[in-house]
């Protein structure tokens, strides 16, 4: 097996049988069966199924909706219209409340809902929804940043919904701004500067789980069914808008196929709980992929980058500028545009910064988040400036990060957490991994680009862990495990904290009526916060356990350590269970531990909170380029992640190169094509490639370093999207290298390569003036 | 002003037709409308739903099954086409004693992340070691090109195959992998099949 990913050098006695290793999955006997179920899949009594009815246009004024032909369909049952639904019309959204439960008056994207019909089968249900009459007519819609930003633009969003922005008279969402440093003085000083603008187009998360949600009655409340990444988020806005006490919403989420930051926030949700209680009935929304595609996206963006260099190669300052297009409702996005450009400076020590960064609403699939978070966009600019800087300079492109990464311990973000990692490692394995400065065949080049996210700025992870009698263990999580593997981490630490084979430990997720409050599944969090939380719980049996054996043996309970499963007496050392076995006695029982790990906002900071930890990868390419075709051959890609500890090698792997080869989708064929009324034209599978087996580098390696210096459980940093961060940059850095093109939009199609050569050419070819 | 969208009025529905097909080698009937594929006949009708539904255009191969020996994709084939025909679906891959070589090899590799693929991944690596018992890796990437996985857990989905085509090949030869935390013997205790399932919810 590639990779390196293993225990960390310095294991000790405390026998990491379970953690650093690479037991099979849980719950993967369930996925190599066919017995997991997603939320399509749930079996239940008497449902009702859901279409969705839209309009064909990007906005359209929405005069009348008429039901009744449809209601007379055979099997129809329920028509929901937004007169079904209270006034005002109730409104959702984690940032602003402004996504509406059905489009009201208006449609704002291709794809807004304006009625949903319920019906026994599926098919009454899609020829119900063909019958729902609608008088429309379309409107002006503004889907680019141009369009958008124009003075005399449409408003997407309506006015009263922010009444004290100065900003609602525009389609600016919010402005971000953040900086430091004598920016100014640094320009009138730096012997270098190199500028440019990057842009990044929209791409959609295509998980191959379609989204689906349920909906029921439950008792006095409701259940809700979705594949969510956050279920007690979720809980939250359907007891909101219901009006319902917390404790009468039980949110169901079995596991997601697939979510990569689209399945966070609310959707359809809300739609489908009210036609719950109106029906009376469970009721089921399917998407189709072309729905999915309809439903969520990441933001597309344009962005300016002005870097300044002393003659040595150090950064003098940076100035960044950037437009995310977000779309018609606000989602999380606007979150991502803030995170994304606060570390868009990048992991570099630089006297003087200055950022600026806009979200600009568009009548588009409402943008959220997507593996990156906001900062796959600014990297793509930024280290491709670098990488041109790097030319400029006469620097190696590896030297010139090298001498700007900042330290570990280094403050480069003031007022935020401090380099938390050997970054420069990270750097020099890749360099040394992909041969860098090695002869290339002709028609060969390198790239390099290194990516840094910041990790969550504010948790909060309860978990509740059961020793029950025979020393087997149940792990109670609110975190969803759409793939990541948190399920499979969490039952490492409780085996190895508590002493049970991994065999012997269940891990609960996935029902808000179970188990405990966590935050949300995001930010590569889980295996840190949760992660915590869960080693919380451990230790808090760890203490019962302790006292017990303080009883039976009659020895102070100060003189007793209990970890790693063994309790350690003065004179000697008993597995937990031996002790929980003559602890708990006849009647039996079990020992229960409680854990919680939360990380605190901070009022003052930009983002409401520090980092918690930092997302370092640094990736290197290997490519040929088609001169003749433009087609882009990914001989090698080496990608290694400072993960401060794999809990697990195998899925560290296998999250770095999935990372790794989604981040290449986006580099060489994905992009959402609208056409001029702002509909898209690529719906579907057909017409929106994504890797497949024929699209992989021809060898892949993914390395971790790993010095046990992450704030999670036994040093573990988040790391489940930093190989994707830089892969953009890396490969248009291969390109320029091979082929001596610069290229600055997404994604470096073979179209696009082919026009750049041939632009390459006729510049070579034209007549030089003297002089 | 534009006004609903077109729809060809209907007259009565087509009567349900009978369909008779082996699934999974057992004789299975429904009765179904002429419009409904092989997928909604095996996801709603028999409650197979191991085979998954996603693009419905035959694009991502998260619904194929084995037809008449042949890997397919259920959504694209009329159910009443299949009548009288063989269908292997991921529920059938299991041997009678437990995994399947490929079963068992996609989980030592680590194959499955969040697992929506890999039915699909199974029930076409499984048509292809039929046709291609020894398979390069070449021929590998091949045979799964029409399957999409998004967790991109590609480079485990062949390494699983390749191992499982050498399991099957040279089966004196199989060791079960190893790894770093098989644990060397559970401690002394009652038989892990006794321990109570406490799951309570889905998972």
């Amino acid at each position: 097996m590639r990779g390196q990913a293993g225990a960390a050098p310095g294991s000790d006695d405390r026998g990491d049988r379970e953690i650093g290793g690479s037991p099979n999955r849980v719950g993967g006997i369930d996925r190599v069966t066919g017995r997991q179920v997603y939320v399509a899949d749930v079996p239940l009594d008497d449902p009702l199924h859901v279409k969705l009815v839209t309009v064909d246009a990007a906005r359209a004024g929405i005069r009348s909706i008429d039901p009744s032909a449809a209601l007379r369909e055979p099997g129809v049952r329920l028509v929901m219209t937004p007169q079904d639904l209270p006034r005002p019309m109730p409104r959702f959204g984690p940032q602003f409340r402004d996504r509406p439960v059905l489009a009201v008056g208006e449609t704002k994207f291709d794809g807004d809902p304006v009625a949903a019909v319920a019906a026994e089968t599926l098919d009454a249900a899609e020829e119900g929804a063909r019958r729902v009459r609608i008088e429309w007519e379309a409107l002006p819609a503004v889907s680019t940043l141009d369009a958008a930003l124009a003075p005399t633009a449409p408003l997407v969003q309506d006015q009263a919904l922010r009444p004290d922005d100065p900003l609602s008279g525009t389609n600016v969402l919010r402005e971000h701004r953040y900086g430091w440093g004598d920016v100014e003085a640094a320009i009138a000083g730096a012997a270098v500067i190199v500028e440019g603008t990057y842009e990044f187009p929209m791409v959609t998360q295509f998980a191959i789980e379609p989204h689906a949600y349920i909906a029921a009655p439950d008792g006095d409340g409701i259940a809700v069914w979705s594949a969510t990444q956050h279920p007690n988020w979720l809980q939250r806005v359907i007891a909101s808008i219901l009006g319902l006490p917390l404790a009468k919403v039980r949110i169901l989420s079995p596991d997601p196929g697939g979510a990569f930051g689209g399945k966070q926030h609310a959707k359809y949700e809300p739609l489908l709980a009210y036609m719950a209680l109106r029906a009376g009935r469970p009721v089921r929304l399917v998407l189709s992929l072309e729905e999915t595609f309809q439903a969520v996206r990441r933001g597309a963006s344009r962005v300016h980058v002005r870097s300044g260099f002393r003659e040595d190669g150090r950064l003098a300052f940076r100035e960044v500028d950037a437009d995310y297009l977000i779309g018609a409702y606000a989602d999380i996005a606007d979150r991502t545009v803030a995170k994304g450009s606060y570390t868009s400076a990048g992991p570099y020590a630089i006297p003087a910064v200055r950022i600026r960064a806009r979200s600009v609403l568009s009548h588009t699939v409402p943008s959220t988040a997507f593996r990156g978070f906001g900062n796959p966009q600014q990297i793509w600019a930024v280290e491709s400036n670098m990488d041109e800087s790097a030319r400029v300079l006469g620097i190696d492109p590896v030297e010139l990060r090298l001498r700007n990464l900042a330290p570990r311990g280094e403050t480069f973000i003031p007022g935020d957490t401090p380099a938390d990692g050997i970054w420069a490692e990270a750097v020099q394995r890749a360099a040394r991994r992909i041969g860098w400065g090695t002869p290339l065949p002709a028609g060969r080049g390198r790239g390099v680009a290194v990516g840094l996210k910041s990790g969550p700025t504010t948790g909060l992870s309860h978990a509740t862990v059961r020793l029950l009698a025979d020393g087997s263990v149940v792990v109670y999580s609110g975190t969803s495990d759409m793939g990541q593997g948190a399920r499979t981490i969490f039952a490492q630490i409780a085996a190895h904290e508590l002493g049970a084979p991994l065999e012997w430990v269940t891990v609960v997720m996935g029902d808000t009526a179970v188990v405990p409050y966590d935050q949300q599944t995001s930010a590569s969090r889980s295996s840190v916060i949760m992660g915590n939380a869960v080693l919380a719980a451990c230790r808090d049996v760890q203490a019962k356990i302790r006292a017990m054996a303080a009883t039976l043996e009659d020895v102070p309970a100060e003189a007793i350590a209990v970890d790693a499963g063994r309790v350690r007496l003065p004179d000697r050392e008993l597995p937990i269970r031996e002790v929980l076995v003559r602890g708990l006695g006849r009647l039996g029982g079990e020992v229960t531990g409680l854990g919680e790990a939360r990380k605190d906002a901070d009022p003052q900071h930009p983002l409401g909170g520090t980092a918690a930890f930092y997302e370092f990868n640094c990736t290197a390419v290997e490519v040929g380029v088609d001169e003749a075709t433009g087609d882009i051959t990914v001989y090698r890609h080496v990608t290694v992640s400072d993960v401060g500890r794999a809990l697990n090698a195998a899925q560290v792997r296998g999250q770095d190169e999935g990372a790794a080869i989604m981040g290449l989708g986006h580099t060489l064929m994905e992009r959402l094509l609208l056409d001029a009324d702002g509909r898209i034209r690529n719906l579907g599978a057909i017409d929106y490639k994504i890797p497949t087996t024929l699209d992989l580098p021809v060898l892949i390696e993914s390395e971790v370093v790993e010095n046990g210096d992450g704030p999670g459980p036994y040093g573990a940093k988040g790391m489940s999207e930093g190989a994707l961060l830089p892969v953009a940059p890396a490969i248009a850095a291969a390109v320029r290298d091979a082929t001596g093109v610069v290229i600055r939009d997404l994604p470096l199609s073979p179209e696009r390569v082919w026009r750049a050569l041939r632009e390459r050419d006729a510049a070579a070819e034209a007549p030089t003036l003297p002089g | 002003m534009t006004s609903g969208t077109a729809h060809t009025s209907v007259g009565a529905e087509p009567p349900d037709s009978p369909l008779e097909l082996t699934v999974n080698g057992r004789p299975r009937r429904a009765l179904v409308r002429s419009h409904h594929t092989l997928l909604e006949v095996l996801r709603t009708d028999l409650g197979l739903t191991g085979t998954k539904e996603c693009c419905l255009v035959g694009e991502c191969g998260a619904c194929t099954v084995i037809l008449d020996g042949r890997s397919v994709d259920a959504c694209l084939v009329l159910a009443l086409e299949a009548a009288g025909s063989d269908v292997v679906t991921i529920e059938g891959l299991a041997a009678a004693d437990g995994l399947d070589a490929l079963q068992q090899a996609f989980l030592d590799h680590g194959a499955a992340q969040c697992g929506f693929c890999i039915p699909g991944q199974l029930v076409a690596a499984r048509a292809l070691l039929q046709a291609i018992p020894e398979p390069s890796r070449a021929e590998v990437e091949d045979g799964l090109a029409g399957n999409l996985c998004r967790c991109a857990g590609y480079e485990q989905i062949i390494e699983a195959v390749l191992d499982a085509a050498e399991r099957q090949a040279r089966p004196a030869a199989v060791h079960a992998p190893e790894r770093a935390s098989a644990p060397k013997g559970p401690p002394a205790g009652p038989d892990p099949a006794s321990v109570p399932d406490a799951r309570v919810a889905p998972q």
